[in-house]
């Protein structure tokens, strides 16, 4: 077990290029600011001094090729810089806002599967039947539905008419939370759950009309024993690729739907910054997520390789 | 047999027999007709906003604000008194519009990228997926609120800012098709018949591995929408008092206690014009890879 | 003279596609053979002969959209197609078991081959976990598979095809079924393998007592591994009897074609004669002989009825209205 493994060190190397690649590009989005960017951020509270100051913080004055150096030196501290708005350290922010939205996530995904499982599982039992039709009608709408029209659709239904679950926040409480991420999370799990149950009807049909199910079938295997242990463990697997692929959407989702909901997370730090035209902040939530994102990408291959023995990435290109 | 205008003879006589049928199956394919018939009728209500709009969709009329539906305002009428219904039909024309044309630049650029990338393959293909890769690790919403941010508000940072990301898409679509066709017999055979690269790619490759970039581009048109009414609702859209769906939700979003269908209305109609154009999209791949389906 | 119940008796059996609204297509039709407990029962046919679809119905593994449109399959006496599918689950793997074509795909290709084997044993020998790996172990070890302890713990591509089928036949075996189902077992196989393989089966129904049903293509095989067989054609049983007798006196002209068309190691120079034509397309089945388009002997009669199956002698049966003029003089 422990040689399939031995694919990582490889594939944290091939992630290097992409890591500096993506501060680049971070590093890079001032400088697409029209003119000088230290007079884009300040906008109309630009006055010379602050202007000065402002590209004296920023290394502004340095030639280019330096002050990205001077960045990923920076970085490599973890020293993301200070808040424009109120000078207190980025990461610092950062992490208080990073659990919130990574137990958003993680409750998103869990919420997602048990969706997509038992509905991809139906319509697959007996393809372009009325159950089908019916979760593919699920699947349609499900994608068609703007995210943050079905958060505030659930607000309406959930928290107003049935005054089940909070209208938005994140409790005080540790044990609140739960409670009031369910909403958020159903609504990313209602807009993520489309593009599984697809993957998953299909592999699962696959795998339902595959021999090693009929084989199973002649040793009496049937019932939930036969979806779990033979249909549902071979079908999971093309699906983990979507999942992983899709998480990235999945935090794109969380930065619109925390804005919904009024949850403190990265996407309405994200956005605070927007609006206050604090750059530094904007920059590393930018950048966290995709390292984030990278990080789930490497995730994603390890799970894979656990789940399906036949892959072997250390001796084998990915298409 | 094996001359290379003998494979190409073939495989042209192949690939021509399969469009012919497709062509003539275009209109028994429900799912194009309800798709063309959905987004033909939202189109049509866009071109004729002028005309078809009871009210002028930005002139406020605090006198009349917050009316419940019925009357003279259909829809009833948001917190400046400006008419629902109105503001509606002249949204499409804002979120059609952009949803469009936003496509056609990634499409291009991301395809003529990712097919040389895939046609040449060495050192262009590597640098090209190196840098899909890195953008790949950004969410597309987290790129575009950003981008958007960047440029400044309004219509054409929206367009640069959809184009700056999802022309990686297609790049990375068309470069997968490329490396299969220019694998195949025929291909081999035009350029060992002495054809020069650039017109192996017009000629032979492109019309074979478009059709996929085809099909994706309807599913990024709805990406595209939502993703302008999802900047209309965080306001970093098209500017107010310009009637747009996502702001509209936004505007209604405030009321949604005693006014619910004012939030609820506009994405409604985002729904119905993200089926019309999936319908669309699913009818195309019917028609131009039958072999893909199931 | 009282026959006893035979162990698995096919009676009339028709399986097809029965689309709503449309003339159903007819695959397997009125199909009858009984197998008595240790025999060993040969099925014959080119692909799409329905031989396939007829073990697959006795195993209740018919693929989605066919159909049982008539007939029984009796075990022991009792209908399997009309049990409830619990109590058919209960009968898959202790009293019938299936070993398929295709090894490579017949095995669960993320579940580590011994613990396939032990699935059985666990579920119908109630053993604990331990003790139904033990088993597999043993059985492994039975079908000639070295160092079976440590192949237990391997997963099906990392083994190659003679050992995959060699697994396929451990698991079926495992639970000491008394009715083996072979679908062209080895078919997949290398040659070298294929009669190893053959030699396994045989050898191991013998030491369990079971009885088997080979499904093939390859007369040779049948020659070679069972008693009694059926010849089908299109869907229908057309000749059958005691290997032997057919072998040496067939009274079909396509089972005729069939060991005029299959390499003879007795007689190795004699000129090998395929058979004309291709079988037909099921859902526009000809009226009358399915093999009359394609058959030397055929007369304008041939083309009016289907020929009924009809006894020569005690279990020998042929499907021919010419069968008598054809083999003219030759006695059963």
């Amino acid at each position: 077990m422990l040689h399939r493994l031995s694919f990582i060190p490889g594939r944290l190397l091939r992630a290097v290029p992409v890591v500096l690649g993506v501060t680049i590009v971070v590093f890079l989005m001032v400088h697409l600011l029209p003119g000088d960017p230290a007079v884009a951020i300040l906008g109309d509270k630009g006055t010379p001094q602050r202007i000065a100051a402002l590209r004296e913080q920023l290394g502004l004055n340095q030639p280019l090729w330096l002050q990205y150096f001077s960045f990923l030196g920076r970085l490599l501290h973890g020293d993301l810089g200070n808040s424009l708005v109120n000078q207190r350290p980025v990461s610092e922010v950062l992490f208080q806002a990073m659990p919130v939205t990574l137990a958003l996530l993680l409750f998103a995904l869990v919420m997602a599967m048990l969706i997509s499982i038992p509905l991809a599982g139906i319509a697959a039992t007996r393809p372009n039947g009325a159950r089908d039709l019916g979760v593919r009608i699920f699947t349609l709408l499900g994608q068609g539905m703007p995210q943050f029209w079905v958060g505030i659709m659930l607000i309406l239904l959930v928290s107003v008419n049935l005054r089940l679950f909070p209208v938005g926040g994140y409790g005080l409480a540790d044990s609140d939370h739960l409670y009031y991420l369910f909403l958020p999370a159903l609504t990313l799990a209602i807009s993520m759950s489309p593009t599984i149950i697809r993957s998953l009807r299909a592999s699962t049909i696959a795998s339902l009309g595959s021999d090693y199910v009929a084989t199973a079938r002649s040793k009496g295997s049937g019932g939930s024993g036969l979806f779990i242990h033979h249909v549902l463990r071979n079908a999971a697997i093309p699906t983990i690729s979507v999942i992983g692929v899709n998480l990235g959407y999945l935090v794109g989702g969380s930065i619109v739907i925390e804005r919904v909901f009024a949850i403190p997370g990265l996407g309405s730090l994200m956005l605070t910054a927007i609006f206050a035209r604090d750059f530094t902040t904007i920059q590393s939530v930018a950048l966290f997520i995709a390292l984030f994102v990278i990080v789930v990408g490497i995730l994603t291959d390890v799970i894979y390789t656990l789940l399906d023995p036949r892959v072997n990435f250390s001796s084998k290109e990915r298409a | 047999m094996s001359t290379p205008t003998a494979l190409l003879l073939r495989a042209q006589e192949k690939r021509r027999s399969t469009r012919t049928r497709s062509l003539k199956a275009w209109y028994r394919n429900p799912s194009l007709i309800a798709g063309l018939i959905v987004v033909g009728a939202l189109v049509l209500m866009a071109v004729l906003a002028p005309v078809i709009a009871p009210f002028d969709p930005v002139k406020q009329d605090l006198q009349n604000s917050l009316l419940a539906p019925g009357g003279a305002h259909w829809l009833g009428t948001d917190k400046y008194g400006r008419d629902v219904l109105s503001r509606l039909i002249w949204g499409a024309q804002v979120d059609l519009r952009i949803g469009f044309m936003a496509v056609l630049i990634p499409f291009v650029s991301g395809s003529v990228i990712g097919a040389l990338a895939g046609y040449f393959g060495g050192w262009f293909d590597s640098i090209v997926m190196q840098i899909v890769d890195i953008f790949f690790a950004f969410p597309f919403y987290v790129m575009v609120i950003v981008l958007v941010f960047v440029l400044g508000a309004g219509e054409v940072s929206i367009y640069l800012a959809i184009s700056a990301i999802s022309w990686v898409a297609y790049a990375k679509i068309v470069r997968g098709e490329v490396l299969v066709v220019k694998k195949q017999d025929y291909i081999v055979a035009a350029r060992l018949g002495g054809m020069s690269h650039g017109r192996v790619i017009a000629r032979h490759i492109g019309p074979n591995v478009m059709s996929q970039a085809i099909i994706y581009a309807m599913s990024d048109i709805v990406l595209d929408i939502m993703a302008i009414v999802t900047l209309g609702y965080l306001g970093l859209g098209v500017a107010p008092p310009t009637a747009e769906w996502g702001s509209m939700i936004l505007d209604g979003q405030e009321f949604i206690t005693t006014q619910w269908q004012q939030a609820t209305i506009p994405g409604l109609v985002i729904v119905v014009t993200s089926l019309g154009l999936s319908w669309i999209g699913d009818g195309l791949s019917d028609l131009l890879s039958p072999e893909r389906r199931k | 003279m009282t026959t006893p119940v035979p162990l698995l008796s096919v009676n009339n059996l028709s399986l097809g596609v029965g689309r709503s609204g449309q003339q159903p297509t007819v695959i397997v039709e009125d199909v009858s053979f009984t197998v008595a407990k240790g025999g060993r029962f040969g099925i014959v046919g080119e692909s799409g002969s329905g031989k396939s679809l007829t073990l697959r119905a006795i195993a209740s593994l018919l693929p989605a959209g066919i159909d049982t449109f008539s007939g029984s399959v009796a075990y022991e006496g009792r209908d399997l197609l009309s049990m409830p599918p619990t109590a058919r689950r209960k009968l898959m793997g202790p009293e019938i078991a299936m070993v398929f074509q295709e090894p490579m795909t017949a095995l669960n290709p993320v579940v580590r081959v011994g613990d396939q084997i032990a699935e059985g044993p666990r579920r119908h020998l109630g053993l604990s976990r331990a003790a139904a790996m033990a088993l597999a172990i043993e059985m492994m070890a039975k079908t000639g598979i070295p160092d079976p302890a440590k192949r237990a713990r391997a997963f099906p591509h990392e083994l190659s095809g003679g050992l995959r089928q060699r697994i396929m036949i451990a698991m079926a075996l495992s639970c000491g079924p008394k009715l083996l189902l072979c679908d062209e077992p080895t078919t997949a196989l290398d040659v070298t393998v294929q009669h190893q393989v053959l030699r396994l089966l045989e050898q191991l129904c013998d030491d369990f007592g079971a009885a088997l049903i080979f499904v093939t293509h390859d007369l040779a095989v049948v020659n070679q591994t069972c008693d009694n067989l059926a010849v089908m054609y299109a869907g229908h049983i057309v000749e059958s009897g005691r290997v032997k007798d057919v072998f040496r006196d067939p009274r079909h002209p396509y089972t005729r074609g069939l060991l005029d068309s299959a390499p003879d190691f007795d007689q190795p120079d004699r000129a090998l004669v395929p058979i004309h034509g291709f079988p037909p397309n099921l859902a526009d089945r000809p009226s009358g002989c399915a093999f009359a388009p394609r058959c030397a002997h055929a007369q304008s009669g041939c083309l009016v009825a289907s020929p009924a199956l009809v006894s020569l002698a005690p279990g020998r049966s042929v499907a021919c209205v010419e069968s008598d003029s054809i083999f003219a003089g030759v006695p059963v």
